[in-house]
């Protein structure tokens, strides 16, 4: 542990530890371009969803209210697509700099296997299953690596729904263009896919995530690791032990140390969050009292 | 002193008048001497502005207006309407028998009874129009006068002194309730209020005026078999389109419900057919029939931006036609096969050959028509409900433990660690 940090060194007490005090230690979980990835991606997709969703329940009273705080329906047409091309731009980029990262490190194994990988492993079987388990009072709470079974489905619903949502979005924007390649009915169900999967990726976003992030009481009212890139200790070992033990016996703790997210750090994500979470209930709710009421 | 001759002049002729009148009022049965003109007999208790009969009620006649009068041009005498008063039995009864027209408009009168009004009147509705609610009384003139109740130019504020009153409305019951505002906004009403004034149809262009029947009736000018042939009698070509299409086809044939021209444009409250208004309104008239067809439209682009109550995409008019609409197995039709390409392009310039096998009226629960439209439809319900039902228990699952864990008595603080 040759880096000195901010936070003053306090004794690795482990569980003993508890809450968070001014000892805490601070290790590095998001580096600077995926916190300013994911804060892009958060935006675009509130922006996205909000836009769109007076056209996919354009015959409900709320839409027609909604579209003309945009400025009507070709404010929020021109509002999308700007949001979109951000959001098409910022997964490009994390595209771009997983493979440059891959070719770095000599291939792409080691993106597609191991603890650090985001791609689905027989682990995160046996983790459902033992969380369910523990759900229902059957077992322990299983400990987690890097990349929990949930998180990894929230990558790749995006993954997915960026070239879903993206693909069908571009058809739909240049028909005219699109038409000398494809036949007519891919606009069929480009619109089809477009909307229902925009609704699945609101509505998990805007449930699960926030419940994941926000609403269970370990994380109440939020959590920040997101915008400030830094997981405590205590959290480390409370969730993510198997990391943590891990990168004990690698010897790569040390170099996972960072200081303590600052006052800012933590501010920004209160405000960006939480506008995008208050954005994001608006949403919901508009989704829910479209369907059940 | 001429000036003194004209004051003892003037004295004199209201004594006269004076005496007159006191004799008049005093009934004595002398009868004045016959004067060169009979009215002037009357107007001896009728032309002062605030004559009152035993009612209470005036009893004027502007003596000015009635010779100015188509009936005053011809010389009548006030006895020849007022036919049950004598100049030799005066003064005449309070009540008089009310006039009758007939006399010398015997045809015009004769229509009035199958008129609307005139059926209205004898079923003892007391507000409906007489011949004197149009055409006045002392005062009538001829029609191409200026002034005349019915002149072109006059003949919407005639008509809506009871159409346009909620008032009579209401006591009359009137059918179509006030329609003053409706018309006068519309494009006819607008239209009679500027240049085109002596053009643009008023109500009787449409409705007539001696035969101007209920809708109801076969023979009304508004009813609905007649209304392609009266609102084409002055838009021809509209006509013409229409006659041909599939909407005028089925009213040849005898089906009446077929939609004829007031059932897209309404009858009172016509817009202009760029108004994005009308265009969202025409879109939930065809919806009326063509129900199957609004809801796949209105889960398209097209359909659901013009739900939003905005009209730069395509409305039902815009791929099909409006009066010339005819159905896609019509080689002639906008959207047969032949011109459909043609028809996305009005709009999509430059699309290709590709672009026309877009079904503007996808169904997802119609195996037949887009299978593949069809299965892609039951993919995404299968991956949302999938999706929602396992992170639905997965959740509620975890809010549970993780509750219990924080505060229940059975939970263990360690085993969070």
């Amino acid at each position: 542990m040759a880096i000195a940090t901010d936070s003053p060194a306090a004794p690795a007490a482990g569980i003993a530890a508890g809450t968070a005090g001014p000892a805490q230690r601070y290790y590095r979980r998001f580096t600077a371009p995926q916190r300013v990835m994911h804060a892009g991606l958060m935006l675009t997709f509130v922006g996205c969803a909000l836009t769109g969703l007076p056209l996919l329940y354009s015959s409900k009273p709320w839409a027609v209210t909604l579209a003309h705080i945009f400025g009507g329906f070709e404010a929020a047409g021109t509002i999308h697509r700007i949001c979109a091309s951000v959001m098409i731009i910022v997964f490009s980029s994390h595209v771009i700099l997983l493979l440059s990262k891959a070719m770095a490190r000599g291939g792409v194994l080691p993106l597609l296997w191991g603890p650090d990988s985001l791609v689905p492993q027989p682990q995160d079987i046996v983790d459902i299953v033992r969380n369910f388990k523990w759900f229902v009072g059957a077992g322990p709470q299983p400990q987690f690596d890097r990349w929990t079974y949930w998180e990894k489905f929230d990558y790749w619903a995006v993954f997915w729904g960026m070239l879903i949502i993206g693909g069908s979005g571009l058809l739909l924007w240049f028909p005219v263009f699109f038409s000398q390649l494809l036949p007519g009915w891919m606009f069929n169900i480009a619109a089809l896919v477009h909307g229902e999967e925009a609704l699945l990726a609101a509505g998990f976003i805007f449930t699960f995530h926030f419940f994941n992030g926000h609403v269970r009481p370990a994380k109440f009212p939020m959590d920040t690791v997101i915008f400030t890139g830094r997981i405590s200790e205590h959290e480390l070992k409370s969730e993510r032990l198997a990391e943590y033990e891990r990168l004990v016996r690698e010897g790569r703790l040390a170099e996972k140390e960072a200081p303590a997210p600052t006052a800012e750090a933590k501010w920004f994500g209160w405000v960006v969050g939480g506008t995008a979470l208050a954005l994001g209930i608006v949403a919901i709710a508009l989704i829910a009292y479209s369907i059940f009421a | 002193m001429p000036f003194a001759n004209r004051i003892i002049q003037g004295m004199c002729g209201l004594f006269c008048l004076c005496a007159a009148a006191v004799a008049v009022a005093a009934a004595p049965p002398a009868p004045p001497a016959a004067p060169p003109n009979p009215n002037d007999t009357c107007l001896m208790c009728h032309s002062a502005a605030d004559a009152k009969g035993a009612d209470g009620k005036s009893i004027a006649v502007d003596a000015a207006k009635f010779v100015a009068s188509v009936h005053g041009e011809l010389n009548l005498k006030c006895t020849d309407c007022h036919a049950d008063v004598s100049a030799e039995k005066l003064p005449h009864p309070d009540k008089l028998k009310p006039v009758n027209c007939a006399n010398c408009h015997e045809k015009a009168v004769k229509e009035y009874a199958g008129t609307v009004h005139g059926v209205a009147r004898k079923g003892g509705n007391a507000v409906a129009a007489t011949c004197t609610d149009c055409h006045g009384t002392h005062d009538i003139t001829r029609a191409k006068g200026d002034d005349s109740r019915t002149n072109h130019a006059n003949v919407e504020a005639t008509c809506e002194k009871c159409h346009g009153s909620d008032d009579v409305v209401a006591r009359g019951k009137l059918p179509g309730g006030n329609i003053g505002s409706k018309f006068h906004d519309s494009i006819h009403g607008k239209a009679l209020q500027g240049a085109a004034q002596a053009s643009a149809p008023t109500c009787t262009n449409c409705h007539g005026a001696h035969d101007i029947r209920a809708k109801a009736d076969a023979q009304s000018r508004t009813s609905r078999a007649r209304i392609p042939d009266t609102c084409g009698s002055c838009h021809k070509k509209e006509r013409e389109a229409y006659i041909k299409s599939m909407h005028g086809k089925l009213r040849q044939e005898g089906m009446l419900a077929a939609p004829g021209c007031t059932d897209c444009h309404s009858a009172h409250s016509i817009q202009q057919h760029e108004k994005a208004s009308f265009q969202i309104e025409v879109i939930k008239e065809c919806g009326n029939c063509h129900t199957d067809y609004i809801s796949t439209y209105r889960h398209t682009f097209h359909g659901q931006v013009t739900a939003l109550g905005y009209t730069r995409v395509a409305t039902c008019a815009s791929c099909h036609g409006a009066h010339e609409v005819l159905p896609a197995s019509d080689p002639a039709s906008r959207v047969s096969k032949e011109n459909r390409l043609k028809t996305c392009q009005t709009c999509h310039a430059g699309a290709g050959p590709n672009f026309a096998s877009f079904d503007p009226h996808a169904n997802r629960h119609d195996k037949a028509r887009d299978p593949i439209y069809y299965y892609a439809a039951l993919f995404m319900e299968f991956l949302l409900f999938g999706v929602f039902a396992f992170f639905g228990i997965h959740t509620t699952l975890w809010l549970y433990r993780e509750l219990k864990v924080k505060f229940g008595r059975g939970g263990k603080p360690d085993e969070r660690h």
